[in-house]
C-alpha cells in the first residue's frame, strides 16, 4: 500500500543577541535583546513565525485529522521550541496537545537544545536526548520511538547508539552517494546494527516543496497537487513508502501564503486519500516495515546543502574554534553546578548558532543569509566568541549574571 | 593673517586623524590671533571651535551616511546614496564653492589639506593667484599599502605639489615620498610633526572601569593588554599584527590584543584570527570614539602601529598620553619623534613578537620606556606648529 510519512520539524533557536566587547564580564544576558525590531529579538521572530506558520498550519493539520480518520503524521518538537511557546505563545502548546491526543500525531526524540552534541560530547549529547524525552513525557505524556539527530546528521555510529538507547528507528537523508541505485522508499538496518530501522528522507519530493514550491525559476513552477501527486505516484513503483520530511515552517514562513503553499497542503492530504489504497503512516508504522537491505553512513551526512555534510556547522575555522571553544568549556561549567550557566551553555550548543557563521555562498546572499540573524558570519563569530569569554569568565569567578533569565 | 583653511572634515564628524590634526592647527593658529576661515563640505554643529567654520553646502556628515570620508578606491561610486553623490561629486560642488566664495573674499593664504581639496587649492592659486600651502598628512602611496593606488588620486597630487609655493609634509618620511615618488624637491618642502590632540590633554577625563571589568580582572591575573586603533584597511598592515600576535602568544598565554577600529579588512581579520586559533585573545570593539576610547588607551599596557607606511601616526601619541609602552613600525612618521619607543620594519613579525613578550615580562623596561617616551612627546605642541606655519605663510606672502 503506497504511503505518505510525513514528517515536520518545529524549531526556533534562541539567538544571542549583539553581544559585544563591552558586555563581556557586565551583562549576562545572552539571549534578551532589548530592542524589539532587532532581528536577533526571539519573542519577536517566534510571534512573527507563529502568526505566518504555526497557527494556520496547526489549524489546517488539525481539521485534516478530523476529517480524514487516514490522516496520520510525525513531528520533531525541539525543547528550546517548546520553551519559546511555553513563554509567548501557550495556546500553541494547547493546540499541539489535542493534535498529539488524537492518537495519529507521533513525536520524534532528538536533542532539547537543537545541537551537534553527539559529534562533540557523548555525556552531554545523551543529557541533553534525556531532558528532551522528558519535556515530552510532560507535556504530551508519551515517549517517542524513532530518533532524528539534529540537522538529521547521520552515520553508523549514531545509528548503533541509537540502537543500544532503545530506539526503533532512525531518521536520515536519502542521499544518492549512499543509495546508489537504492530507492529511499524503501525501510534499510543500518549497518553494525539489529533490530532498529533507517527511514530515508526522499529529498527530491520533499524539496519540491519545501524549497521550490515557490520558486518562479523552477520549470515545475506553478506545482500543483495533481502534477504532484502524480510524481507521488511513479515515485511508489521504486517502493511503497514515501518519507516526506522537512521543516514545519515550510508552511506559511518559508513558502509563504501568498504562494498557494496551504491550499497545496490541504488539497494533497484530500486527493491522496482519495484513492483507498493510499494511506498515510507515522515514523514508528513504518519501522514496522521489513527492511530490503543494510546501508553504511561512515561518514556523517546530513541534509543541508549540496554538500550533505556538516560544512554547513563546521566548515570554517570559525565554526571549529567555536565549537571548540564552546565545548572545552563544559566541565568547567559543569562544575560551577550553577543551572544558570549550565543553561546558557545547553543553549549556545544550538546548531544554528554555528550555521550563522558559515561562509559557504555567504556572497551569494542565499538560503544560509535569509536564515541569519546577523548582518554577517563574521559579526555572528564575534558576538559567540565574545560570549564565551563571558561564560569562562562566570566560571572561573561564579559572578551572579546581571540579568538572569528564569529558569526553564 | 587672514588664513583659508581647506579642509574635509572636523572632528567629532570625523573617521580618523585628518580630521584631528586639520582642527588642532586651525585652533592654535586662531588662538595666535589670527584669522582662520575653514571650509569643509559638510554642516553639523561646529560651535566649540574657536575659528570659522564655512560648510560648502547642508550635507550632514559622511558618517551619518555610514560613508569613509577617505575612501580613495570608489572616489566615482556614489557612497551617500540617498543624495547620489560620490567623492568627485563633492569635490566638484567643493570647488564651485571656493570660486564663489573667492570672488568676494580675499585671504592672505591659502592652506589646502590632502588631496581631497587639492583640487580647490589650485583654483585659489590659478584663477585667483594666492599664495598656496599644500599639506600632506598622507599621499596615495600610503594609502594603498605603498601598492600604487588611484592614478587620478596621483595626478591631483602631483598637480597640487608641483604649482604649490610651500609643501608641508607631517614626517621626513612623507617628505622622502613627496621627493622620491612626486619628484619635488626638497627644498621645498617642509617637515611639520603633529602634536597630541588637544581634547586629551584640556578634556577632563575619569576612566570607565565598568567597561573592562573583564580585562581589569585579567589584568590581576597578569595578563598583559596590547592595543592598537585605526581603520581597517590595506594602509595598517593589521594582519602582520595578528600573526604576530599568534607567535607571542604561543610563549606567552596571557597576552589579550584589542583591535579598535571598522574598515574594509574587518571580515578578513576576524577570520584570520578564527585561522590561527587565537579568537580568544583578540577583542574588537568596533569604531570607537571619545571617552571608549580612552578607556581603551587605559586599559591598555602596549600600544602597536603596525601600519606599512604612515606619514604620521597621531594615536601613537594619544597612547603615550595614556601611559602605553609603544611598539611602532618603522614606517611610520611618529616614530621620528619618539625616538625611544620599540621599532621594528611592519613584515618584522618574529621581532614585534620578541618586543610584545620582552615588555610583558620585564616591568622595568616598561617603566624605562615610558619616562623617556613622554619627555619626547610632551615636547610637542601645535602651539609651536601653528608658529612654524605662520613663518611658513609670511615667507610665502612676501614672494
Amino acid at each position: 500500500m503506497p504511503s505518505i510519512n510525513l514528517y515536520l520539524h518545529i524549531h526556533q533557536p534562541f539567538r544571542f543577541r549583539k553581544y559585544t566587547a563591552f558586555d563581556i564580564g557586565n551583562n549576562s544576558d545572552y539571549w534578551n535583546d532589548k530592542n524589539l525590531s532587532s532581528k536577533n529579538n526571539n519573542e519577536r521572530i517566534f510571534k512573527k513565525v507563529a502568526k505566518k506558520s504555526y497557527h494556520p498550519t496547526f489549524d489546517l493539520l488539525e481539521k485534516n485529522l478530523k476529517k480524514f480518520p487516514k490522516f496520520k503524521f510525525s513531528l520533531s518538537i525541539t525543547g528550546v521550541w517548546l520553551d519559546q511557546a511555553e513563554k509567548w505563545d501557550p495556546s500553541l502548546i494547547e493546540q499541539l496537545k489535542r493534535i498529539v491526543n488524537t492518537g495519529r500525531v507521533e513525536i520524534v526524540a532528538e536533542t532539547y537544545y537543537h545541537s551537534l552534541t553527539f559529534f562533540h560530547n557523548r555525556q552531554e549529547f545523551e543529557l541533553q536526548v534525556s531532558k528532551h524525552r522528558a519535556k515530552i513525557k510532560q507535556i504530551f505524556g508519551i515517549e517517542p520511538k524513532v530518533f532524528r539527530n539534529t540537522e538529521l546528521a547521520y552515520n553508523d555510529e549514531l545509528a548503533k547508539w541509537a540502537e543500544d538507547f532503545g530506539f526503533a528507528g532512525i531518521l536520515a537523508e536519502g542521499w544518492d552517494k549512499i543509495l546508489g541505485w537504492r530507492s529511499p522508499n524503501n525501510v534499510y538496518q543500518p549497518a553494525g546494527c539489529r533490530k532498529i530501522k533507517l527511514l530515508l528522507k526522499n529529498y527530491r519530493l520533499s524539496d519540491d516543496i519545501a524549497f521550490r514550491f515557490s520558486d518562479r525559476g523552477w520549470k515545475e513552477w506553478p506545482l500543483d497537487v495533481k502534477k504532484y501527486q502524480s510524481w507521488l505516484t511513479t515515485s511508489t513503483a521504486n517502493g511503497p513508502l514515501i518519507n516526506l520530511f522537512m521543516d514545519f515552517e515550510t508552511f506559511g514562513e518559508h513558502q509563504w501564503e501568498s504562494s498557494g503553499i496551504f491550499d497545496f497542503l490541504n488539497g494533497l492530504i484530500a486527493s491522496w486519500l482519495k484513492n483507498p489504497l493510499n494511506d498515510f503512516v507515522t515514523v514508528f508504522d513504518a519501522t514496522k516495515i521489513k527492511p530490503v537491505d543494510k546501508i553504511s553512513m561512515k561518514k556523517t551526512v546530513t541534509w543541508a546543502d549540496s554538500e550533505r555534510d556538516l560544512t554547513a556547522w563546521d566548515g570554517n575555522s570559525m565554526q571549529k574554534r567555536a565549537a571548540t571553544e564552546l565545548y572545552a568549556l563544559y566541565p568547567k561549567v559543569l562544575n560551577t553546578n550553577d543551572a544558570d550557566l549550565l543553561e546558557d551553555f545547553r543553549r549556545l550548543t544550538t546548531s544554528d548558532h554555528f550555521y550563522y557563521m558559515c561562509t559557504k555562498y555567504w556572497n551569494d546572499g542565499d538560503v544560509h543569509a535569509y536564515f541569519s540573524a546577523y548582518d554577517s558570519p563574521y559579526d555572528a563569530s564575534l558576538y559567540f566568541t565574545n560570549i564565551i569569554r563571558d561564560l569562562e569568565f562566570r566560571c572561573s569567578n561564579r559572578k551572579a549574571p546581571a540579568s538572569s533569565h528564569p529558569q526553564i | 593673517m587672514k588664513i583659508l583653511m581647506l579642509g574635509w572634515e572636523l572632528p567629532p564628524h570625523n573617521s580618523g586623524g585628518l580630521g584631528v590634526a586639520c582642527a588642532n592647527l586651525a585652533r592654535a593658529l586662531a588662538n595666535a590671533g589670527n584669522t582662520v576661515d575653514f571650509v569643509i563640505p559638510c554642516q553639523a554643529d561646529y560651535s566649540e571651535y574657536n575659528f570659522n567654520v564655512i560648510p560648502i553646502g547642508n550635507l550632514r556628515p559622511f558618517c551619518d551616511y555610514g560613508a569613509s570620508a577617505y575612501e580613495s578606491t570608489y572616489v566615482e561610486e556614489k557612497i551617500i546614496s540617498n543624495q547620489n553623490l560620490s567623492i568627485r561629486d563633492i569635490q566638484k560642488r567643493y570647488c564651485d564653492f571656493l570660486t564663489n566664495y573667492l570672488k568676494t573674499h580675499r585671504p592672505d593664504c591659502v592652506h589646502a589639506h590632502d588631496w581631497l581639496t587639492f583640487e580647490a587649492g589650485i583654483i585659489a592659486k590659478k584663477q585667483f593667484n594666492l599664495p598656496l600651502v599644500v599639506h600632506v598628512h598622507a599621499t596615495e602611496f600610503d594609502r594603498s599599502g605603498m601598492n600604487g593606488g588611484n592614478q587620478l588620486i596621483h595626478e591631483i597630487e602631483q598637480e597640487a605639489l608641483m604649482i604649490a609655493d610651500r609643501v608641508v609634509a607631517v614626517s621626513e618620511a612623507t617628505k622622502r615620498i613627496i621627493n622620491e615618488r612626486y619628484h619635488i624637491p626638497l627644498s621645498k618642502i617642509s617637515v611639520l610633526y603633529n602634536s597630541l590632540d588637544e581634547s586629551f590633554s584640556s578634556k577632563p577625563y575619569v576612566y570607565d572601569d565598568e567597561n573592562y571589568q573583564y580585562l581589569e580582572t585579567l589584568k590581576s591575573d597578569g595578563y598583559t593588554i596590547i592595543s592598537t586603533v585605526g581603520r581597517f584597511t590595506i594602509q595598517k598592515g593589521l594582519p602582520y599584527m595578528m600573526r604576530a600576535a599568534a607567535t607571542a602568544l604561543k610563549e606567552n598565554p596571557k597576552l589579550i590584543f584589542i583591535f579598535a577600529g571598522d574598515g574594509e579588512e574587518r571580515n578578513s581579520l576576524i577570520s584570520l584570527a578564527a585561522d590561527l586559533g587565537i579568537e580568544k585573545n583578540i577583542l574588537f570593539t568596533g569604531f570607537i570614539r571619545g571617552e571608549k576610547l580612552k578607556d581603551v588607551y587605559t586599559v591598555s599596557d602596549i600600544f602597536v602601529m603596525s601600519s606599512i607606511s604612515e606619514p604620521f601616526g597621531l594615536t601613537a601619541l594619544e597612547a603615550a598620553h595614556h601611559n602605553n609602552v609603544l611598539i611602532l613600525t618603522n614606517q611610520s612618521g611618529v616614530s621620528e619623534v619618539l625616538k625611544s619607543a620599540f621599532c621594528y620594519d611592519f613584515w618584522d613579525e618574529q621581532k614585534l613578537a620578541n618586543e610584545i613578550l620582552q615588555v610583558a615580562n620585564d616591568s622595568s623596561a616598561q617603566a624605562l620606556a615610558k619616562t623617556e617616551v613622554e619627555t619626547e612627546s610632551n615636547s610637542l605642541s601645535w602651539d609651536k606648529v601653528a608658529a612654524k606655519c605662520l613663518k611658513i605663510y609670511s615667507k610665502i606672502c612676501r614672494q
